[in-house]
């Protein structure tokens, strides 16, 4: 897989390390911390400890407790203070343990952050990030799976935003530290230390083996609103992002069918030319999330897709998502959308005449 | 029937006075003027606890200014006070009258509680930053905000700085130091401690003060802001406005039922003080006080000023369907732009004839600040902010989907 742009981004230059996702992370966090004196990390458990998935290991250290702190257990307190501290002038990337908790901080999320720069005619705004771990496929159960990104790409004001690989995790986390936006940024934890295509009965290959841990040391970013086609392929086109990229890739090579595979990368605002040109190239569209479908952001692109592709359209575009139903523990891989759900919509939409 | 097994009876609390009869207001734990302590600015938030259930106080009866809290305050810093309570006061009786004549929409007043924004505003320096709820508009007429163009906010026309995208009052003005309103209770006060945790992250002078009223202290994020502000030492004021109100809602139910809100603070480890609202002095005095504790890097100070919601919660609102007509005429702490006004006699730096001239000159300065500010249109005419620019502001820049959707709608 490798990630193409539209923009055609050139990689950064620059010494490469092979980095896990945690560690792209935690670097696109200390490039931050170092260029910009206005950046500060904070949320439970972050400082001293480094987080309880290490992706601000060390940066307390080198920053110092009034750069990168531990927060009080308090969702709506991190994402109030947060807002405050953007209002003063700062540049807060903070962090909600799980996404799954994140619904405390909605209000100052949704009232606040993302209505400050409108309300006040931009004498104050939210340059904020808000990263949260998001996602299943860990035996999560159902507070710790969950994929909540329906919830912020509906609100206006706010930009929604979920990488699937080292290279893309640190470059889009810089972009977003940048962006004068408040941004949802969530982190599927599955995708952490290796890829995952669904395959849960494989041993799981750490991101060492995939070009796509060969990340620059240094400062680079990947444009916000800027899709990314991982697979080019005429017969019909999937979008998708975060987890589910490798369970469309995998789909493909197993069922023969020459998807193209777009990886969304911001979900809202979204690249729609990139999404738009791929799938009248194809005329035939499926929309993989694992997030619940009903009213989740799938419901969005294909409204978008039947209104901006519909006379191109050969077949009624498909949703392959998590079930209308709380995460469950023990039924991990009846309700994750893998290759195989994933594939048989492919065969059905190839069907379809 | 045994006492074991009595049946249990849920406790819902009541005003002691709803319409037809009088409010009881014994409830007010009352301190003489002059009889409570002044700690040093570095007291021990536990040492602070009698203070949180007292009620610091300084003009008496007879409008003597008594009691350690008492200050050598400039005569000119007190008429400056009063002269902000008065224009504040007229300010928002014409903009009632102008709500009901549709002129705008919407109002809220302050009639009562004048003396706290502007006695704290007074108190802390030009460049400290408010996070104030709808009801501290005084912050604004103390700093001398343009009045001409806060009428047109409230009348949301062309000439409105937040270009018709508020609700009336929403107010904004950030080179004044006063945050973005938001309509949504309590937000605001866990901002003020993040803002004031930045200022101590910069190495800055500045502090935050924190706006909430009593009703709004039953929110999440007030006990957000209690138990940051107190970790992280954060140099904020966290005021509470307890006016007795939160629309029709007694104060008893947001929890003030047999302890102040004051009180609260003391579990959080935050300094705690109650203070007289409708006393200017003590309201300038105290906050100085705080101020100075913040600026020492001492920590956060909780205030409750008790005063009372004089008016209706808003243009929306009719008081005498749940409480006393009279109620305000009763409320032990009176008055606070009379009680100023007869210290100031007092001292004879001030008279009625100062105070009826200057009422005059403030009305006719409102007058004609309304008079322009009409001139702009209001929400009703065809002199509102441009439709196209209702797109503008959700992001940094323009994002391709409000493009489109300002195609749509042909602006």
């Amino acid at each position: 897989m490798n990630t193409q742009t539209k923009t055609d981004t050139p990689l950064a230059d620059g010494a490469r390390t092979t980095m896990t996702m945690i560690q792209s992370l935690r670097s696109a966090m200390d490039v931050m911390l170092d260029r910009d004196e206005n950046v500060v990390v904070f949320g439970e458990d972050v400082g001293y400890f480094g987080g309880v998935f290490r992706c601000t290991d060390g940066l307390q250290k080198k920053y110092g407790s009034s750069r990168v702190f531990d927060a009080p257990i308090s969702e709506n307190g991190i994402a109030g203070a947060a807002v405050g501290m953007g209002a003063y002038g700062l540049r807060p990337v903070a962090e909600i343990q799980f996404a799954d908790y994140v619904y405390p901080a909605v209000d100052q999320i949704v009232s606040e952050a993302a209505r400050l720069r409108y309300r006040s005619v931009g004498q104050f705004t939210s340059p904020l990030v808000f990263r949260m771990p998001c996602g299943g496929g860990i035996y999560g159960g159902q507070t710790h799976s969950q994929s909540p990104e329906a919830i912020f790409t509906q609100v206006c004001g706010l930009r929604t935003v979920m990488p699937s690989n080292p290279y893309d995790a640190k470059g889009l986390l810089i972009a977003s530290i940048e962006c004068d936006d408040p941004v949802i940024f969530l982190e599927p934890k599955r995708l952490y230390n290796g890829p995952f295509d669904g395959h849960h009965d494989r041993p799981v290959t750490p991101w060492s083996k995939h070009p796509l841990s060969a990340v620059p040391e240094g400062y680079y970013n990947v444009p916000l609103d800027s899709a990314a086609v991982v697979r080019p392929g005429k017969d019909l086109t999937v979008l998708t992002y975060g987890t589910t990229v490798w369970v469309a890739l995998a789909a493909a090579e197993e069922t023969g069918i020459d998807a193209e595979v777009v990886d969304l990368r911001s979900l809202w605002p979204l690249d729609l030319d990139t999404l738009v040109a791929s799938v009248k190239k194809t005329r035939r569209c499926v929309v993989v999330h694992e997030a619940t479908r009903t009213c989740g952001f799938g419901a969005e692109l294909v409204s978008l897709m039947q209104e901006h592709c519909f006379h191109h359209l050969e077949a009624p575009i498909e949703r392959v998502t998590g079930w209308d139903t709380p995460y469950p523990h023990a039924q991990e891989w009846d309700y994750f959308p893998g290759p195989e759900r994933v594939a048989d919509a492919l065969k059905r939409t190839m069907a379809e005449r | 029937m045994s006492a074991s097994v009595e049946r249990l009876q849920l406790h819902v609390p009541e005003p002691s006075g709803r319409p037809g009869c009088q409010t009881d207001f014994s409830y007010l734990q009352l301190s003489p003027a002059g009889s409570v302590d002044k700690p040093p600015i570095d007291v021990l938030p536990v040492d602070t606890a009698s203070l949180a259930s007292q009620l610091i106080r300084i003009l008496d009866e007879e409008g003597n200014a008594v009691g350690p809290w008492a200050e050598d305050l400039p005569v000119d810093l007190m008429q400056t006070g009063l002269k902000a309570m008065l224009k504040t006061r007229i300010y928002d009786a014409r903009m009632m009258t102008a709500q009901r004549q549709k002129k705008l929409s919407f109002y809220m007043q302050c009639l009562g509680e004048e003396a706290i924004a502007i006695g704290q505003t007074l108190a802390l320096r030009p460049d400290d930053m408010h996070f104030p709820t709808y009801r501290q508009q005084g912050i604004l007429i103390a700093r001398e905000a343009p009045l001409e163009e806060m009428i047109c906010q409230l009348l949301s026309n062309e000439n409105d700085p937040l270009k018709g995208r508020q609700l009336p009052v929403m107010y904004s003005y950030r080179d004044l130091g006063f945050f973005s309103i938001s309509g949504n209770l309590g937000t605001q006060y866990i901002q003020a401690v993040g803002w004031a945790m930045a200022s101590a992250i910069k190495g800055d002078t500045r502090i935050a003060a924190g706006w909430i009223g009593d009703g709004a202290t039953a929110e999440g994020d007030f006990h957000a802001a209690l138990t940051f502000a107190h970790v992280y030492c954060a140099p904020v004021i966290l005021n509470i406005v307890n006016n007795q109100w939160a629309i029709s809602t007694f104060q008893a139910i947001a929890g003030g039922e047999g302890i102040t809100l004051a009180n609260r603070g003391l579990g959080y480890g935050i300094a705690s003080l109650r203070v007289d609202g409708n006393d200017f002095l003590a309201v300038h005095a105290v906050s100085k006080w705080a101020a100075e504790r913040a600026r020492r890097n001492l920590g956060p100070t909780l205030i409750e000023w008790v005063s009372y919601r004089a008016g209706p919660h808003s243009t929306s609102d009719d008081p005498s369907k749940y409480r006393p007509a009279n109620d305000w005429e009763q409320f032990p702490l009176g008055d606070p732009i009379e009680r100023l006004k007869q210290h100031l006699i007092k001292l004879g730096a001030w008279s009625e004839d100062q105070h009826e001239q200057t009422r005059k000159i403030l009305e006719a300065e409102i007058a004609e600040a309304q008079k322009r500010a009409e001139s702009h249109g209001n929400f009703t005419s065809d002199h509102i902010p441009s439709a196209a620019d209702m797109f503008e502001g959700v992001y940094k820049d323009l994002p391709p989907h409000l493009r489109r959707q300002r195609q749509q709608l042909g602006k």
